[in-house]
């Protein structure tokens, strides 16, 4: 990108397009020229450790797959070799090529340049490059890949050999203010250690992995669970302590540590290091952000609006991803969907003129032919490849019956296989197809879409799970690995030769949205859709708008909360397509995506709503402590508590002379085993106010981990600059408060650094408590059809990947009923789930599978069996001449089968899953003889 | 209200204008992620990336927290 004009709705954007020296509608990505190129290079995609050619593929499932030719090309240096033009059959090498230029006009633009590793070379304390065994995470995470430099195989650099005793040093370049370092806290690494620890013990059980740490902060989803389930390993080693990388043994090249211990300073070595290297604002970004005419925060990132992270400095540019700040994937993806709500807010106008609907060829009828099956066995690069002999695979379902074409493919997945499936499918006239692969989970629609693209119905594609179910759990045993992968494909085989066409249904979409709960979460989402033309409704269970925010008065940063929730509350209620229900409940919901019907009830009244989205931002509350003397003593009381304090002026604060405040109350415990993730800012934000009162108060934080992530980091250093003390204790002994005779309030807890007892006389005691889900949550998730977590907080689709959908369609999540969250995260996830629901709302129509029960009639018996077990409501009686009768709605059914298991006639079937299907599929696991010695050996016969 | 205004006047100015395609710079999961969601509404996208490769960093981490599932 090298230049932005013009402004909101008529950008004029020019690109460079770099020369990549390869005509990319020619190359087939079949890799002969790299075989021949001469050049070694250091592979970029490896982190440098591997080598790689002059001419290569960027990594195996790249896309586009297709080779580029680097500057480091004999050719373009020189004008010499130029192998690669001769051996290339399909003419693809281009040395003329030139860097072009482009100009694009666009309306808006989305900001997503990430991140930059930490280069730890700018500082020589991390020896890296230095001592050939420290390397970084992010090299790390390439040798544990299985498309990594050794193909899976952890080994160090020195000598190539399987690394024993591996260290972790955390917080590199992050939370140091020294020059070379950032001052903020990356907030990733501490979990992706925890991850990379883990998977090292995958690999090798017997490691010794030890991670050198300052605070743990496991402040995200499922993070605390995570951290103790890494911390439980064998032989691992969890040690808070500053290190120094000290010195390399001359002979075995490995690394010694120095860290502290509470009997003095040891020195240690590992057979490798790796820095745990924190996130940088992305390459270039200063050139970027002149080039696009936005400004930068101080620490490089995009600067936004206060309450606003999506919005930069120039109109009609938004930003997501980490070039918010550091911030892990889940972020990274509702951030997204959240810039494309705000971008449909300005150019909702232009919305479905421009993309071409996708048109598929007319099916073709071959439900009465013989099958003819394909078969395609997928590499998955090493992950399949290395463990299963794949050719061997080919060759044996090449011999199955009605089998006319069997491949091997590198990555099935990969665009152009995908593409090569749909081209055999037409050209051998195919009309059933077995890919054995991964799960379906991921790319069943993929494969699907190839039959589609061929003509062929969808439900003739059959997936063999060769890598979970085999190669990955049978790593060690090659040779019965890919017996057993046989014995899947012969499965698979026997299942597809008995598949049916199905079709699929249309649905309507209704267009107006439902979102219950209004806090800031609700609003935000409701006020993006329905500037996005869509009428919503607003419920909400209290009087007023603005759930735990009206309690909030200033963030750690200093914005002015109140200020902010007033004028939402005031552009909800003006807005003419945003309906108010205040005071409301829910009597009950049905339908299903695009057309649900909810009742809610308010003063009295009882109105139905017909929508086609439903947004749950039901929040959280704050947990009432049953410790610490809370509502026995008055001089204690919650963070909230203290802030509303703050904020009214109470006079009295100013005479305080001691304060005390203790972290992770209700949290990070068997009962609550999560971290409330905001309370840690929430207690110094409310330390740094009393000191702004009062210069000289005494102020106590007893912790466990100080959890300010990202650049909360700042506060934290200045709440220590200005004096704050901050004392860890450990759960097993944590803090005991008591009146003493002549009534003072007193801490007492074990000071870990001076190893004694200490005794604080304190005037006030503020509780950092737990965020806990309102009542009620779970009655609120079985209306809709949504699912709620360990906590009691909502659970998504899918972690990472669907981070603000349910497993159930047309049903969104975000907010602190997701997790708790600071406020402008809260915000970013609300434009998020906006952005998500605006995928289902555009829309004039949505799909639903094809795979759901049905019902013979004729069989059936009326018994009710089936509509008892259904846990969506999609079976119910209908009148028929011959009495009544089970029906399935096949839109509300989720093809789980439940039914068929109940019903004593066999009259409900599962399309895709028929009885006959799923026998023939387990017959052909054994031959019948095998079966039945089986079960006279079970028998004792 | 200042925002309310600055919104509307932002939404006039943009209808009178011509273009309704979208510009994604970054093509790591956030950019991937946004381009799909805008093509899915309608949008016309130009997802503009650097390297070779659309993916970003997340194709070059090997499993990611917290479910360790494969990142590719
Ligand atoms: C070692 C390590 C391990 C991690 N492990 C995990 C984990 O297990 N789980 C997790 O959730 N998170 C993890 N993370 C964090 C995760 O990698 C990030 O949250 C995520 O990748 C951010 O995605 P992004 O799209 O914002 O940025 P990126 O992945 O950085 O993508 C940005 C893209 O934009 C391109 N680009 C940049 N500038 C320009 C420009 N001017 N023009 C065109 N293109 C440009 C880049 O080439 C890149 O492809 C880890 C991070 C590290 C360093
Ligand atoms: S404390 Fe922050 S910077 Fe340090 S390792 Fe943990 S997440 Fe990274
Ligand atoms: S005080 Fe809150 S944010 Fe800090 S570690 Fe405890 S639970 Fe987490």
């Amino acid at each position: 990108m090298e230049g932005v004009s013009g402004e909101v709705g008529d950008f004029k954007v020019t690109l460079l397009k770099k020369a990549r020296y390869i005509r990319e509608d020619k190359c087939t990505g079949c890799t002969t020229c790299v075989e021949y190129c001469p050049v070694m290079v250091p592979d970029p995609f490896n982190q440098e450790i591997g080598k790689s050619k002059a001419v290569h593929i960027y990594f195996s499932q790249a896309i586009p797959l297709i080779t580029y030719i680097d500057q480091s090309c004999l050719y373009l240096k020189e004008k010499k070799c130029g192998i690669c033009e001769t051996v290339c059959e399909n003419d693809a090498i281009d040395f003329r090529q030139k860097d072009q230029l482009d100009q694009i006009n666009v309306g808006a633009i989305i900001l997503a340049p990430g991140f930059e590793p930490y280069d730890p070379r700018v500082v020589t304390e991390y020896k890296y490059g230095i001592f050939g065994n420290v390397v970084t995470s992010m090299d790390f995470e390439r040798l544990l890949s299985s498309t990594g430099p050794y193909e899976g195989e952890i080994r160090r650099p020195s000598d190539q050999r399987h690394p024993h005793k591996i260290a972790w040093v955390q917080c590199v370049g992050s939370r140091r203010v020294t020059p070379g370092n950032n001052s903020y806290c990356s907030a990733v690494c501490c979990t992706y250690t925890q991850k990379q620890v883990i998977l090292t013990k995958d690999h090798d059980s017997s490691a010794e992995c030890t991670v050198f740490h300052n605070d743990i902060r496991s402040y995200g989803k499922d993070f605390e669970r995570f951290y103790e389930r890494a911390k439980n390993l064998s032989g691992i080693r969890f040690i808070r302590s500053y290190v120094t990388i000290s010195r390399e043994d001359p002979v075995t090249k490995n690394v010694f540590i120095r860290y502290a211990t509470p009997n003095g300073v040891v020195e240690e070595d590992f057979d490798l290091v790796v820095l745990s290297v924190g996130l940088n604002p992305p390459k270039y970004s200063k050139e970027l952000a002149q080039k696009l005419g936005i400004e930068l925060e101080e620490h490089g990132f995009s600067k936004t609006e206060p309450f606003n992270l999506i919005q930069t400095s120039r109109p009609g540019v938004f930003v997501s991803g980490t070039f918010q700040g550091p911030t892990d994937i889940p972020e990274s993806v509702f951030t997204a969907s959240g810039a494309v709500s705000q971008t449909g807010q300005l150019l909702k106008h232009r919305k479905g003129k421009l993309a071409t609907e996708r048109v598929y060829p007319e099916e073709k009828e071959v439900a009465k032919e013989e099958p003819k099956v394909g078969v395609f066995v997928c590499h998955c690069g090493a992950n399949i490849g290395r463990v299963v002999n794949v050719p061997e695979v080919v060759e044996y379902a090449s011999k199955l019956p009605h089998v006319v074409h069997a491949q091997e493919q590198l990555f099935s997945c990969s665009t152009d296989s995908a593409k090569q499936i749909t081209d055999v499918i037409k050209e051998k006239g195919l009309n059933r197809v077995i890919v054995a692969a991964c799960t379906p989970r991921t790319h069943e629609p993929t494969f699907r879409d190839s039959l589609r693209e061929a003509g062929l119905n969808q439900y003739f594609f059959e997936f063999a799970n060769i890598r979970e179910h085999c190669s990955w759990v049978h790593s060690m045993e090659k040779e019965e690995a890919t017996k057993k992968a046989k014995d899947l494909v012969r499965m698979s085989w026997a299942r597809a030769v008995r598949l049916e066409p199905l079709g699929e249904y249309e649905l309507q979409v209704n267009k107006t949205a439902l979102v219950v709960g209004g806090g800031v979460a609700g609003m935000t989402t409701a006020l993006s859709l329905a500037k996005q033309g869509h009428e919503v409704y607003l419920v909400e269970r209290e009087k007023e708008l603005g759930g735990i925010v009206r309690r909030l008065h200033y963030t750690l940063e200093g914005l002015d909360v109140q200020g902010f929730l007033r004028d939402l509350i005031k552009e909800v209620y003006a807005h003419p397509l945003v309906h108010v229900i205040t005071n409301a409940r829910i009597l009950n919901a049905t339908g299903y995506v695009g057309n649900f019907v909810t009742r809610v009830q308010s003063d009295g009244f009882v109105k139905e709503i017909k929508h086609g989205a439903t947004i749950l931002a039901t929040g959280a509350t704050e947990y009432r402590p049953k410790e610490y003397l809370y509502g026995q003593d008055p001089r204690v009381m919650t963070n909230l508590e203290l802030e509303e304090r703050l904020a009214k002026g109470d006079e009295s604060l100013k005479d305080l002379n001691t304060v005390v405040m203790i972290q992770c109350v209700g949290s990070r415990n068997e009962e609550r085993n999560y971290c409330s993730r905001i309370c840690c800012s929430q207690s110094i934000k409310n330390a740094l106010k009393l000191k702004e009162l009062r210069p000289d108060v005494d102020i106590y934080i007893l912790f466990r981990d100080i959890r300010t992530y990202g650049f909360r980091e700042d506060y934290y250093r200045l709440a220590s600059d200005k004096g704050i003390r901050f004392i860890r204790y450990e759960p097993q002994s944590p803090p005991l408060v008591g009146v003493t005779d002549e009534g003072t309030l007193r801490v007492t807890v074990e000071d870990e650094i001076l190893g004694n007892q200490l005794e604080i006389d304190t005037d006030l005691l503020s509780l950092a408590v737990a965020v806990v889900a309102p009542e009620g949550v779970e009655e609120t998730a079985l209306k809709f059809n949504a699912t709620v977590g360990l906590d009691n907080f909502y659970k998504e689709a899918h972690v990472k990947l669907r981070p603000v959908d349910f497993g159930t369609d047309g049903v969104f999540v975000c907010g602190s009923a997701h997790y708790p969250k600071h406020i402008q995260e809260v915000i970013n996830q609300a434009y998020g789930a906006a952005g998500r629901a605006m995928t289902l709302l555009s829309k004039e129509t949505v799909t639903a599978s094809g795979a759901v029960a049905l019902v013979d009639q004729n069989a059936c018996i009326s018994c009710g069996a089936c509509i008892t077990v259904c846990n969506y409501g999609a079976i119910s009686f209908e009148e028929t001449p011959k009495g009544k009768k089970a029906r399935v709605n096949p839109v509300l059914c989720k093809g789980d089968g439940l039914c068929t298991t109940k019903c004593p006639t066999g009259a409900v079937q599962l399309q895709h899953f028929k009885d006959g299907q799923i026998m023939a599929q387990l017959d052909a696991a054994k031959g019948e003889t095998d079966i039945l010695a089986e079960l006279d050996r079970a028998v004792g016969e | 209200m200042a925002k309310v205004i600055e919104l509307r006047q932002l939404h006039r100015l943009v209808t009178g204008k011509k273009y309704g395609d979208v510009m994604v710079l970054g093509g790591g999961i956030s950019g991937i992620q946004a381009s799909l969601d805008l093509a899915n509404q309608g949008f016309k996208v130009y997802l503009v990336e650097r390297a070779p490769s659309i993916g970003g960093h997340m194709a070059q981490l090997d499993k990611t927290f917290p479910t360790n599932e494969c990142s590719t």
